[in-house]
């Protein structure tokens, strides 16, 4: 076990490295210059170039890539994100204040997926190719194939005609006002918890088709069993592990992932700032972003796998 | 030992279950699988309306008619007008070709260079095994949408450009799902059977591997139409996919739409309902073509 943990963890090393590489190469690639946009120019559009370069030193992008990817790795080892090149804030401390809002989405749009989809999922599966099984199948494929954003649309549409409701313009904390919270919260996480809930239904009602088909169930079964206790304390345990994969994986990804639905419900959070990020071209924010997304990702990873063993004794770790 | 040489003949000239012709396949799939053959209907229709779309729209796409601003869906404009008093309706088939072109492209683009990369991994092993996983790994970190994001804004929003940005994220879960399958194969003795004989590499590989991770791939490849479709959307919605006055589901939904919400609400309502048709159409096909290629998944 303490092999097998020790090699996951050198194995996250040369990831992230890889994806601290990629996106700085690729915010370097994308056309567009920060101090440009910063400088905005004169009103003829003209900018000084002294100015310019000033700016560029300032920011430290004139040093060769080679540096600013050094510089930029060292403070990462430090926990320093660098400065925002637009706000000039700390990355970190912007990234602190949009964070609890995208957590908060992303951890109750989990909580109602996993809720809805895993009983969901089981009968479907258990009651395979009947009508309830077509309409959970129809239903969930729906909350996969309809784009979030188009619901977002919609959701605000209905609220403003028939209730006079507005997208909140700022996000109170639960620990402030719940209530306010609540109501400003729960269309976001209906609207990305039904999708979340559409593809956890689907690999529940997929895993324990499979499950159902192996001999140990025909012989929990053959012993009399009550379907409740085949179907819940057999079948559905076993089927869990790929069940569990997908809703870790799918909550590290929420978190930078609400891209759509935080732009749609104008919720200042951490997928909205990687969109004006980018726009902005303000690579410190978007390289911390990505790195810290893919940080969650692969730490999510290892304790999915590491959980393994408690859902399935028969897995050792080596 | 003396064989029976009767015995021989007699096998070798049994005769052989007939083949099912390419009708009787389709009705016993339509017979076995309804929502699948529902999700075919959907294709085949978008297919048609894609490609005739010149003779069935009912008005040029690109036309503006300043007199019929905001008209309401009637006789003249089936789904109404836009602000600019385009027709929805002929946006949303001309839409259909934009849509249907980024989501084959792009997931069978990234669905074949991710196999390939994936027989590949699993076949040589070892270092080349080792790099290429670290690098689908580097790839998998990244947030779907977020990767497309940045590769649309190095490529700037043209269609072309996005079915390279929905293209790449697709890759490492084809590698993925394909290394797995090809690594089981490797181990079967056909493919040492086949060394044995002195077939080369690239034979062992086209002739035994390619053919046997067809199945994986072909399920790979419709999950992810759905979701190239959804993504070329998505960008488009955030101003990364296809440009004005480009008629893309995505984009109609994007800044006008919104805004008329309470004006016009049919320029918003129908480009949703077109790409969620057009989703669910390929996840209720690819669903049932992976129960029906999966023996563990098929029905009792």
């Amino acid at each position: 076990m303490r092999t097998y943990l020790a090699k996951r963890l050198l194995l996250i090393v040369p990831t992230l490295f890889g994806v601290a590489a990629v996106v700085f190469l690729i915010m370097r690639v994308i056309p567009g210059d920060v101090t440009l946009l910063i400088l905005g120019g004169d009103q003829t559009g003209r900018i000084d170039p002294q100015q310019l370069a000033a700016m560029r030193h300032q920011l430290g992008l004139d040093q060769p890539i080679a540096v600013q990817f050094g510089t930029w790795l060292w403070g990462v080892l430090r926990l320093d994100f660098g400065t925002s090149l637009w706000t000039g804030q700390p990355v970190i401390e912007e990234v602190l204040i949009r964070l609890p809002l995208s957590l908060e989405v992303a951890i109750l749009a989990t909580i109602v997926s996993v809720l809805l989809a895993i009983p969901l999922g089981m009968v479907a599966a258990v009651r395979q190719d009947s009508w309830v099984d077509y309409v959970i199948r129809v239903v969930s494929i729906g909350g996969q194939a309809i784009p979030s954003f188009w619901v977002g649309i919609l959701v605000i549409l209905f609220l403003v005609i028939y209730f006079g409701w507005g997208p909140p313009l700022e996000f109170t904390p639960p620990w402030v006002d719940p209530w306010a919270n609540f109501q400003q919260l729960v269309w976001p996480v209906a609207t990305v918890g039904y999708r979340y809930a559409a593809v956890t239904t689907r690999m529940t009602r997929s895993t324990v088709l499979e499950v159902l088909r192996e001999d140990y169930i025909r012989t929990a079964w053959a012993k009399g069993l009550r379907e409740r206790a085949v179907v819940i304390r057999h079948a559905l345990k076993n089927a869990m592990l790929p069940v569990i994969t997908l809703v870790g994986t799918e909550f590290a990804f929420l978190i930078g992932g609400l891209v759509v639905t935080e732009t749609v419900f104008t919720l200042n959070g951490v997928g909205r700032f990687v969109v004006d990020a980018v726009a902005h071209r303000d690579y410190p924010v978007v390289q911390a972003l990505v790195f810290l997304i893919a940080l969650c990702f692969v730490v999510v990873n290892l304790l999915i796998d590491l959980t393994y063993a408690w859902f399935d004794p028969r897995i050792r770790y080596h | 030992m003396a064989v029976d040489s009767s015995l021989i003949g007699a096998s070798a000239t049994a005769p052989l279950a007939a083949r099912l012709t390419w009708p009787e396949q389709v009705s016993g799939f339509v017979r076995a699988k309804p929502l699948g053959a529902v999700g075919a209907i959907i294709i085949l229709i978008m297919l048609l309306v894609a490609v005739l779309a010149h003779a069935l729209a009912p008005y040029d796409p690109y036309l503006a008619d300043y007199g019929a601003q905001f008209a309401r869906p009637a006789a003249d404009h089936w789904l109404g007008t836009d602000e600019f008093g385009r027709d929805v309706l002929s946006r949303i088939m001309y839409g259909a070709r934009i849509a249907l072109f980024v989501g084959f492209a792009a997931s069978f683009a990234g669905c074949s260079l991710g196999a390939a990369l994936g027989v590949v991994s699993a076949y040589c092993g070892g270092t080349v095994d080792l790099l290429l996983e670290r690098a689908m790994d580097i790839l998998l970190a990244f947030p779907q949408l977020i990767l497309a994001l940045a590769v649309a804004s190095i490529l700037g929003p043209a269609v072309p450009n996005v079915v390279i940005a929905v293209a790449i994220p697709i890759i490492p879960r084809a590698a993925r799902v394909v290394r797995a399958t090809a690594l089981s194969i490797k181990e079967n003795q056909y493919v040492e059977a086949a060394h044995g004989l002195g077939a080369s590499h690239y034979r062992v590989v086209a002739q035994h591997l390619l053919p046997n991770v067809f199945a994986p791939y072909l399920i790979i490849l419709t999950a992810q139409l759905g979701t190239a479709i959804l993504a070329e959307a998505a960008l488009s919605y955030l101003g990364l996919g296809a440009a004005e006055p480009t008629p893309s589901w995505g984009l109609m939904l994007s800044g006008s739409a919104p805004s008329y919400a309470e004006k016009a609400p049919w320029i918003g309502l129908f480009p949703g309902i077109a790409i969620s048709l057009a989703v669910f159409g390929f996840s209720l096909f690819g669903d049932s073509l992976r129960d029906a290629l999966d023996p563990k998944l098929r029905g009792k």
